[in-house]
């Protein structure tokens, strides 16, 4: 089962500081999707909404069409893992699975079972007294094994070392084409999990700035290099993200595709296209005064 | 594995051309699933997909309903055919390009090739 989420007009104040600014989208659901942003960019924020852990100031978010905050029916439809957990540190990790498997109707005991035994989890352990790495494993593991038709994961894998994190982009990646479901991922690590993603949104200061299919937006940034005075003529009317200069060669990052003859003039020319890696264009697009070159 | 940096499924699309000229798949054989795809590569099923539609358009793959894709007859022919045609282009073109950029004398590249050639004959 999938359920699309809708959200339109989305405000979110924190008294006087607005985290969440005019933010609407429409996700189909069924796909997987990447949640982009600088620290203190509001993805938090957003996905806790989208969870029912925080009603929003003023707008609309709806998802299988009814809104979510303290909705029942809703919230054990959605799983929202973050990084830090909200249980109380005294609660042991059998206990973390008996009462997640009492929160979600579509808790799978076996996968979770199953999960435990990969990631070498301590069933009688509190909490407390876990890693950092295993926290994460466990909050993995509850995410993946609640089989909740929306599943969000906050930065809920940082926590894990690099064997651990791509044991768990197999294992999602494995369970996702068993059972297809929402999945909303946000995190820094684009270049790791990046190729997962069917689509991709990025927010920036509380603006939803980009939402697209992830290999539309991977083909639509290039790297011109070369003298800099073909490369001027070459980039004018683009959108440019950044520049570059060493001695008498430039390097622009432009936002959109190239035409046909403007591939041509650069073969022609000698001027080096290159295409730019979603990383780098999320830092152009995100860039700000201040963050120096 | 793919690079970040171009479209996935085109890379994808790419591979598989490159399996069929180098014989590593033949005419009416089966390709491994979209799912197969993505859990080997660590890549979203959809992009997987994208790339087995790019060819079925372009007429490389075939798809037999509930079983799969396979290869088709002309695949091979033509995709070499395409390869031939863009050599001259990507390669041929490029290398006088950068010969003349450093003065190398045509005629230098000709007496390399021959060499080359009388070695491969003998």
């Amino acid at each position: 089962m999938t359920l699309g989420i809708e959200v339109k007009s989305l405000q979110l104040n924190y008294g006087s500081f607005r985290a969440i600014k005019d933010v609407s989208f429409t996700l189909a659901g069924g796909k997987i999707y990447g949640l982009l942003g600088r620290n203190g960019s509001g993805k938090t924020s957003l996905l806790s909404i989208l969870a029912s852990f925080r009603e929003q100031t003023s707008g609309v978010v709806a998802i299988g069409g009814e809104a979510p905050f303290e909705n029942a029916k809703i919230m054990e439809q959605v799983c929202f893992i973050q990084e830090s957990g909200y249980m109380q540190d005294s609660t042991s990790v059998a206990d973390v699975l008996r009462l997640s498997e009492s929160c979600w109707p579509n808790w799978d005991r076996e996968y979770a079972a199953r999960l435990i035994q990969l990631y070498e989890l301590p069933l009688k352990k509190r909490l407390s007294a876990l890693s950092r790495g295993m926290k994460s494993a466990l909050g993995v593991t509850v995410g993946l094994a609640s089989r909740a038709p929306v599943t969000i994961f906050d930065e809920a894998y940082l926590g894990m070392d690099a064997p651990s994190r791509y044991a768990f982009y197999e294992e999602l990646l494995q369970d996702y084409m068993e059972t297809p479901r929402t999945f909303i991922l946000s995190t820094h690590l684009i270049e790791e999990i990046g190729t997962l993603f069917e689509e991709v949104l990025i927010l920036d200061q509380g603006h939803l700035i980009m939402h697209e299919e992830t290999d539309a937006l991977r083909s639509r940034g290039a790297t011109i290099t070369g003298p800099d005075e073909v490369v001027d003529r070459l980039t004018e009317g683009l959108t440019v993200l950044g520049e570059q200069q060493l001695g008498r060669t430039k390097s622009v990052t432009v936002f959109g595709e190239l035409t046909k003859e403007q591939r041509k003039l650069a073969l022609a020319e000698g001027i080096e296209l290159g295409p730019v890696s979603l990383q780098d264009l999320f830092v152009h697009l995100t860039k700000r005064r201040g963050d120096g070159q | 594995m793919f690079d970040d940096r171009s479209p996935i499924y085109q890379q994808i699309a790419d591979k598989i051309k490159d399996d069929i000229v180098r014989g590593l798949l033949q005419e009416d054989e089966q390709v491994m699933s979209t799912n197969q795809f993505a859990a080997f590569y660590r890549i979203n099923p959809a992009t997987a997909a994208k790339g087995f539609h790019l060819l079925t358009e372009e007429g490389i793959l075939y798809k037999k309903r509930g079983i799969g894709m396979f290869v088709s007859g002309e695949a091979r022919q033509s995709l070499i055919q395409n390869r031939r045609e863009r050599f001259f282009e990507e390669v041929v073109d490029q290398m006088l390009a950068e010969a003349d950029k450093i003065g190398v004398p045509i005629s230098e590249i000709i007496g390399r090739i021959e060499k080359a050639n009388r070695r491969n004959e003998a």
